[in-house]
């Protein structure tokens, strides 16, 4: 029997709590989602605060609409996924945050690598970058807990200076990704 | 188009809809517009500064007006959709209602068809009916009008009172009086300022 686990061994145990500190300084204060495992201490970290108002949404897109109304109306928002997510949003990205100008926030857990176990994940990772460089959000992947803070806050800061969509890419390299265990 | 789910009274027109619902705003009320006719129309009512209108994204207009509702919790939040759009991201309906924001106001035209890509029929016009899914997202506040007065005595209700709703309005087939400017820098500007964000 194969058991999967959240978590790996190669972590920054911490990582959740410092993106929630991050958020709080950036103003960040909406937090919309859809699920996801590796995410679940930050998802669960948001919804023990509350500073955040937290949305749990039925698809990226809608997330991703709900944070950008949320911004227009003046209270800065962070959409959570995980990769395959972020493989929906395509035309939503293009047409909507960046080109109106909406420095959405996403975080976006990396799977497809480093050891995933379903070749489908693997695939869809490969369309991620591309889809971000080419619907104009800005991006960045953290891999390493001691680069954490500075990398998220410098991102999130030159999303709202430039009123650029940015997402951070959670490297299993951070969080331990998702294993399959025997 | 042949209205077989929604009502047996006569069909509205959006724009002639459109314009009476916006002349009911009195309070600086944010209106969010939907993809293609629904926001030409909205467009076509007058440029109000707290008008929002979304050119690319479909089906996102409920949840743009859900983002704004809940930042902006004193002010009411108008949603305009099309029945296409909504189908498309009907989700929604299911968070909007365990979110339950106390100012979020949306109106779906339903013509039954994807008027803008040439007329062809949605499941709508085949008898989907949008507010039973409404109903079954869990949206207790939700109805068909029966004609412009009832309308705009579903809207008064709905502006007057606390809590989501959707009314949806059995929409005629004739196009937009009108094309939005294609200057999204300028739209998001122009409704920021409009509703004190910038």
């Amino acid at each position: 029997m194969l058991a999967v686990e959240g978590r790996g061994s190669v972590a920054d145990a911490g990582w959740h709590e410092t993106l929630i500190e991050v958020f709080k300084g950036a103003g960040i204060s909406l937090v919309t989602y859809v699920p996801d495992n590796v995410l679940r201490p930050l998802i669960d970290g948001v919804h023990a605060d509350p500073y955040f108002n937290v949305v749990p949404t039925t698809r990226e897109e809608e997330a991703v609409g709900i944070a950008s109304g949320s911004i227009m109306a003046g209270v800065n928002a962070a959409v959570l996924m995980q990769t395959s997510g972020l493989a929906t949003l395509a035309n939503v990205l293009a047409s909507l945050p960046s080109v109106y100008q909406i420095p959405v926030v996403m975080v976006v857990s990396e799977r497809g690598v480093l050891g995933e176990f379903n070749r489908g994940q693997a695939l869809v990772a490969k369309t991620m970058r591309p889809i971000l460089d080419s619907a104009g959000v800005d991006h960045c992947t953290i891999r390493r807990g001691d680069e954490l803070r500075f990398m998220a806050e410098r991102t999130i800061l030159q999303a709202l200076y430039t009123r650029t969509p940015a997402a951070l890419i959670l490297s299993p390299l951070l969080t331990g990704g998702k294993t399959i265990k025997k | 188009m042949q209205q077989e789910t929604s009502t047996s009274a006569g069909l509205m027109n959006r724009f002639e809809v459109t314009k009476r619902i916006v002349g009911m705003l009195k309070a600086e009320e944010a209106v969010i517009g939907g993809i293609g006719n629904t926001n030409f129309d909205l467009w076509a009512t007058g440029q109000r500064p707290q008008n929002f209108y979304m050119l690319g994204s479909m089906g996102l207009a409920f949840p743009i007006a859900l983002g704004v509702a809940l930042a902006q919790p004193e002010r009411n939040v108008v949603a305009l959709e099309g029945d296409g759009s909504l189908l498309m991201q009907v989700g929604c309906l299911a968070t909007i209602a365990m979110v339950a924001p106390t100012n979020l106001k949306m109106i779906v035209f339903d013509n039954g068809m994807y008027q803008i890509t040439g007329g062809q029929k949605a499941a709508t016009g085949f008898g989907a009916d949008l507010i039973a899914m409404a109903r079954g997202a869990g949206l207790a506040e939700c109805a068909w009008a029966a004609d412009e007065n009832d309308l705009e005595e579903k809207f008064a209700r709905a502006l007057a009172t606390p809590g989501p709703f959707l009314i949806g309005v059995p929409t005629d087939g004739k196009k937009a009086v009108a094309t939005t400017d294609r200057d999204p820098p300028r739209l998001r500007e122009s409704f920021m300022r409009g509703i004190g964000a910038k």
